[in-house]
């Protein structure tokens, strides 16, 4: 009795030699997978490279504490004790009403600064915060408007939250896309399915006279959708490959334009694999739908 | 052994094919089922791989009631059943070899058992080193022969042929028939339905005469 494995290799390799024997129409079905599959592929690594560059451009957004005009130094060290033994600060600046109004004089303000006779400038801590999750900067500015000794918080993430929605929708329209092209797919491998069992009648009939049960019968079909997904997969990342290959040029250009460094990335080893998976998959339900609407009328 | 009780096969727009058969096919006996056409003698051999499942009546092989074998144990049986069909129904587009080769890739013997298995059978029948030919090269005779090469690479009890010479010449008829012989000789329980008796009579078969579905007519009785 043949083990799991054998039984799988032999239907894998009954399959790909069913592939090889239709090397055109082989090629044109992965042409068409592929390419359906190469635009969600596509528009992911897109998104995944705006992230990337979003994230470089604009960092971690800082929070900025200014203190009570007269707050002492008591007080002070007291919100620094507090910045350091907070899980959510990653780290954290202490700015004192001197040295800001250092850095003021040095902007070009000096002249009006020179009008008053005291520091109107308040002590101010700039903390940047843990993670890149938007709530919890938010979490982090209410708490520290609680604390005494606070006059102002500022926080400016509209924009990182502005950044997360675009690319949540972003996301969204990709998984969209990725469904109705995969359904797309679906329907491509079960057609293709479907001509198999109508040029396979004869094997299979023949097969059931010799006692093939149904498993023995399907599997080669199954392994057959598989097989034309994950050459399909393997269409559209070429493609996406190819695509970031001619694009990285003029992308690079352009970022240099806005004086930033900025190299455009395919798709890594993990996302490969995932395509390559979802296209196997996809091709697997293609052809597990046609086999149990088109096959089980010859195995009954 | 097979045993038919009784057995009825009626088709829709009440065509009765068979009208309550019985008989008994002891293990190595050598039957010959004969009739005209439409006696029913495809319907009764369908029967026993459950192609065909009798409308009324019991059909027993080795003691088993396979009229009612569920779905899913019919490949079981007929893996132990050798089946030469009147359209040797071999696949064109595959090699002798991986024609005979076909029960032994659905049984799951290791390759190289099936390979020699294989070689055995196509020696059986007189095709020693054909086995890379296509069967679109070999006469009709030949493609018989592979395909009860076929039947028998498994070495099945019993070996069940409905009309297996209707399309061949004399002279290939005659050998399909001395095959036939060969293999009760060594023991399997063959049952062939024919036109031809007279293919069969030098080897002095036992006789089951169908007509208009009932049995008219049995030697061993």
């Amino acid at each position: 009795m043949l083990s799991w494995m054998q039984v799988h290799a032999r239907a894998a390799s009954h399959a790909m030699r069913r592939l090889a024997l239709q090397p055109l129409g082989t090629l044109l079905s992965a042409l068409v997978v592929g390419i359906a599959l190469s635009l969600p592929a596509a528009g992911y690594v897109f998104l995944d490279n705006v992230a990337m560059l979003a994230r470089g451009v604009s960092g971690t957004p800082e929070i900025s504490i200014f203190m009570v005009q007269e707050a002492d130094a008591a007080a002070v060290a007291g919100i620094e004790r507090r910045l350091r033994g907070d899980a959510g600060v990653a780290s954290y600046r202490h700015v004192s009403r001197d040295e800001a109004l250092r850095q003021l004089e040095r902007s070009g303000l000096g002249d009006v600064l020179g009008g008053l006779s005291a520091n109107p400038l308040p002590d101010a801590f700039v903390v940047t915060p843990r993670g890149e999750d938007p709530d919890l900067y938010e979490v982090l500015e209410t708490r520290f408007r609680q604390w005494e000794g606070v006059e102002h918080v500022q926080l400016d993430s509209a924009w990182v939250k502005r950044l997360h929605a675009l690319l949540g929708l972003g996301q969204s329209a990709v998984l969209l896309l990725a469904g109705l092209l995969g359904f797309a797919l679906v329907i491509v491998t079960f057609n293709t399915i479907r001509l198999q069992i109508m040029t396979q009648r004869q094997e299979i009939d023949v097969s059931r006279l010799l006692g093939a049960t149904d498993p023995f019968i399907r599997r080669p079909f199954y392994w057959f959708g598989s097989l034309q997904g994950i050459l399909g997969g393997g269409v559209a990342l070429g493609t996406v490959w190819l695509s970031v290959h001619a694009l990285s040029a003029p992308v690079e250009s352009l970022a240099t334009t806005y004086g930033a460094v900025f190299v455009l990335s395919g798709p890594g080893l993990v996302d490969s694999i995932a395509i390559l998976g979802f296209a196997a998959f996809l091709g697997w339900l293609g052809s597990a739908i046609s086999v149990r609407r088109h096959l089980a009328e010859r195995l009954r | 052994m097979i045993v038919f009780e009784e057995v009825v096969k009626r088709y829709p727009g009440d065509y009765v094919a068979l009208a309550g058969v019985s008989f008994e096919i002891r293990h190595g006996e050598l039957v010959v089922l004969s009739g005209h056409s439409g006696a029913g003698k495809s319907t009764l051999l369908k029967m026993i791989p459950v192609i065909e499942r009798p409308t009324g009546g019991i059909v027993r092989i080795n003691g088993e009631d396979v009229s009612r074998l569920r779905a899913g144990a019919i490949p079981y049986l007929r893996r132990n059943l050798g089946l030469v069909l009147q359209e040797s129904r071999l696949l064109f587009d595959r090699s002798v070899f991986d024609n005979v080769m076909l029960p032994l890739a659905i049984t799951g013997h290791p390759p190289r058992d099936a390979a020699r298995r294989v070689g055995a059978a196509l020696d059986r029948v007189g095709l020693k080193g054909r086995d890379k030919e296509m069967p679109a090269g070999l006469s009709g005779g030949e493609q018989q022969r592979v395909a009860i090469a076929r039947a028998i690479v498994n070495r099945p009890s019993i070996l069940i042929a409905d009309e297996p010479t209707a399309h061949l010449d004399s002279a290939y008829a005659g050998e399909i028939a001395s095959l036939f012989k060969s293999f009760n000789d060594a023991g399997v329980t063959v049952l062939v339905s024919t036109h031809d008796e007279v293919l069969f009579a030098a080897y002095r078969p036992r006789r089951l005469v169908l007509g208009k579905g009932i049995l008219i007519g049995d030697s061993a009785c």
